[in-house]
């Protein structure tokens, strides 16, 4: 399914009404600066979408969530291009989540894509990935957070803007420590992407010094996830879930799923915090970040939008900015350029985080501070101070280089 | 009001070993909505006054006589009578001002409306908006010429200078500086337009004739991180030999030979040091710390800070008095 981002024609004619406006009307001016041809550059948006159940009404996904961020990045492009001769336009395709995404990626090719925004599950961005190196097309996964992708999955031709799970972990994990709550109890959905985020739990729980004193799965029975009635029983549930527990400082909850997460804080046997996919949450945005000129983005995504930006918002911003930003800094729209600027030491992108981003030669992901936040405000932000690294703080959140299984190709 | 300038000036005459003078500081402090006016002899809060919400750029009229604010989350620019210190009226300056530079004839204001990708131009006199020019994303820092033929405004997401032809309001020549441009600050003989860039961690110097960056200015402070180093606020002496950047949460101002664009030291002032203000003699220069809620004294003899003095929360702008 393919649709058509309303306004944009619109204000490509506006815009290029103008451009024969003004040298018509400064024609003298013209000899002397010769007329500038206007590059177009097009980002196409694959996108895996349904509509998506969830344990919390507050949680259920905008129908534009991300590709709001890459419109208004597409936006701050533009008023860029005005000073750079480029005008840049955005073209969304959808697939369904366990659906093809070969033909529609192909079709997008067709229609002349070379760097494509994807929110797409790890197997349909694999399954479209080599294509689009053959094709000489640049990939930004914002929806995969899928450490396999950056690992012994990874690809030359596309590049991170999504956290991993293992730098969310990680990110969680410092920040307890700091805090000296080092010991943990882990609660895991029994779907396999519960079962990574609990991986990327164990790992940064080792990494960090943290302490797992019991883990537990959560199964999912198919149970409804929203009742009229069911307040009650959740409430006796999860405390029953939770009884037999070890003494601990912490509940993590690994349920990207919907099952239970949602359910556990304020219901557990004893009294405890609740981080993970619950309670004190790892994000690469926060609708609450008013730090380092943040109210600036969210005030014009709100003005835009008339809604909060999410992370996958901020991600697709991010991914569009950094194609944005690779096509002024080269004056043009050579996608081997870009990409090796994106790759040069040259390259960082301003997200609103504190520091520039730069992307982690090695596997292409974009290095970036991790926001830690509850539902209504940001607590801390990772690195935590004091968590060392020889290149760069930001990579102590993830696989390092000495532990990569990637070799790009 | 002259008559206590006076009156500072003649007490001030009898103690030459103080590194200031008497002129009067004025800090906009962003977080708790007032303004903070100093004595810059004593080192001194004289009064602190309330004034719009999230007061940021500040700046004065060449006589001294009224203070303009931008309250930024009030839409407005305030007209502060130095002599009464009261509100006495406002200028149209389109949403969110966040800096803005007055033309070396007093006579307009150019403002930065962050949200509206826009500098307004507005007549000071009339109080009239002369015009709006389209800039990049989040326009920002703003210098002008001492000719007053051509303004800089500075665009955080668009990371360019965009010159500005003051007499058509029209955008001339844009250059691509490093990541989130804070500042432009031109040469006091107008060769030269200095601009930081906050997330770069870099200066841009550029060729005001040529129009292209001439040199990058690099900061390195022993025992800090990289990422800690964020250049905002720039200050160039009149004599044009030295240029002092603040480098925010990095704690320290820069002190720059202009000559040789080598970094010569390194003052530690407050914590998130934002913005900064020779007085008219040159004698020190005021550095707004953000997060420490106070100001530094620096006596630019000999770069060493002097004295720090807490004004309000999150104090962002200074400005000094003329005389």
């Amino acid at each position: 399914m393919t649709s058509a981002v309303p306004g944009t024609l619109a204000a490509f004619l506006c815009f290029f009404s103008l451009t024969v406006n003004v040298s018509d009307a400064t024609g003298q001016e013209t000899v002397a600066k010769p007329e500038k041809k206007i590059i177009e550059i097009k980002i196409g948006y694959l996108r895996a979408y349904a509509p998506q159940l969830t344990l919390s009404m507050l949680d259920l996904p905008p129908r534009d969530e991300g590709v709001a961020g890459a419109e208004v990045a597409i936006g701050d492009n533009n008023t860029t291009g005005k000073f750079t001769n480029q005008k840049f336009s955005l073209d969304v395709t959808e697939v369904k989540p366990d659906g093809d995404a070969v033909q529609a990626f192909e079709g997008m090719i067709a229609k002349g894509d070379r760097y494509v925004v994807a929110d797409l599950s790890a197997k349909q961005l694999l399954s479209i990935a080599d294509i689009a190196r053959d094709k000489g097309v640049l990939i930004f996964n914002v929806g995969a957070t899928d450490d396999s992708l950056r690992e012994e999955d990874c690809r030359i031709n596309v590049f991170h803007i999504a956290p991993t799970r293992s730098m969310l972990a990680d990110a969680l994990a410092q920040y307890l420590m700091v805090k000296k709550w080092p010991n943990w109890v882990l609660l895991y959905g029994s779907h396999e992407q519960d079962h990574l985020y609990a991986d990327a739990l164990r790992r940064a729980a080792t990494r960090f010094g943290g302490q797992i004193v019991a883990e537990k799965e959560f199964k999912d029975t198919g149970t409804a996830r929203r009742t009229d009635t069911g307040a009650t029983q959740i409430q006796q549930q999860i405390s029953v879930f939770t009884q037999d527990l070890p003494e601990h400082d912490v509940v993590l909850v690994a349920d990207e799923s919907e099952v239970f997460g949602t359910y556990v804080p304020y219901r557990t046997w004893t009294p405890r915090l609740v981080a993970g996919t619950a309670g004190l949450v790892a994000s690469s945005w926060h609708p609450a970040s008013e730090q380092w000129g943040g109210i600036q983005m969210q005030s014009r995504f709100l003005k835009t939008t008339s809604r909060r930006m999410l992370s996958k918002d901020m991600s697709a911003w991010t991914a569009v900015r950094a194609v944005g930003e690779a096509t002024t800094r080269t004056k043009g729209d050579d996608a081997k350029k870009i990409s090796d600027y994106i790759r040069s030491d040259d390259f960082s992108v301003a997200a609103f985080k504190g520091q520039k981003l730069t992307f982690r030669k090695w596997n292409l992901q974009l290095r970036q501070p991790i926001l830690l936040g509850d539902t209504k405000s940001v607590v801390s932000t990772s690195p935590q101070e004091g968590y060392l690294h020889q290149v760069s703080e930001l990579d102590t959140l993830g696989v390092d280089q000495p532990e990569t299984k990637c070799a790009l190709k | 009001m002259q008559k206590r300038a006076c009156a500072f000036a003649i007490l001030a005459a009898g103690f030459t070993a103080s590194p200031a003078s008497a002129y009067t500081a004025y800090v906009s402090n962003e977080k708790d909505n007032t303004m903070t006016v100093v004595d810059t002899a004593t080192m001194q809060v004289v009064k602190t006054v309330e004034v719009g919400q999230r007061p940021r750029g500040i700046t004065i009229s060449h006589d001294g006589k009224f203070v303009y604010l931008c309250a930024s989350d009030d839409d407005t620019i305030q007209i502060i009578d130095t002599a009464t210190l009261e509100i006495v009226g406002t200028l149209p300056s389109g949403p969110d001002p966040e800096l803005f530079v007055l033309s070396p004839d007093g006579k307009t204001l150019y403002v930065a409306n962050e949200d509206d990708n826009l500098v307004t131009a507005i007549d000071v006199e009339s109080k009239q908006v002369l015009a709006e020019i389209p800039v990049g994303v989040e326009p920002e820092g703003m210098g002008v010429s001492p000719d007053g033929k051509t303004m800089v405004n500075t665009s955080e997401t668009t990371s360019m200078a965009h010159f500005i032809d003051t007499g058509t309001h029209e955008v001339t020549d844009n250059v691509l500086v490093d990541t989130r441009p804070r500042f432009a600050e031109f040469k006091p003989d107008g060769s030269q337009v200095w601009v930081s860039a906050e997330v770069g961690g870099t200066v841009s110097v550029i060729d005001n004739a040529k129009r292209e960056v001439v040199k990058k200015i690099q900061f390195a402070i022993q025992g800090l991180r990289a990422e800690t180093i964020q250049p905002v606020g720039i200050a160039i002496s009149a004599d044009g030999k030295k240029a002092y950047v603040a480098l925010g949460p990095a704690n320290h101002v820069a002190v720059i030979n202009t000559d040789t664009y080598e970094v010569e030291k390194y003052i530690l002032v407050g914590q998130r040091v934002w913005h900064l203000a020779f007085t008219p003699d040159q004698k020190t220069l005021i550095t707004t710390n953000g997060n420490s809620n106070d100001i530094t004294f620096i006596d630019t003899a000999t770069d060493e800070p002097v004295q720090s003095l807490t004004v309000g929360q999150q104090p962002w702008g200074v400005v000094i008095s003329p005389k």
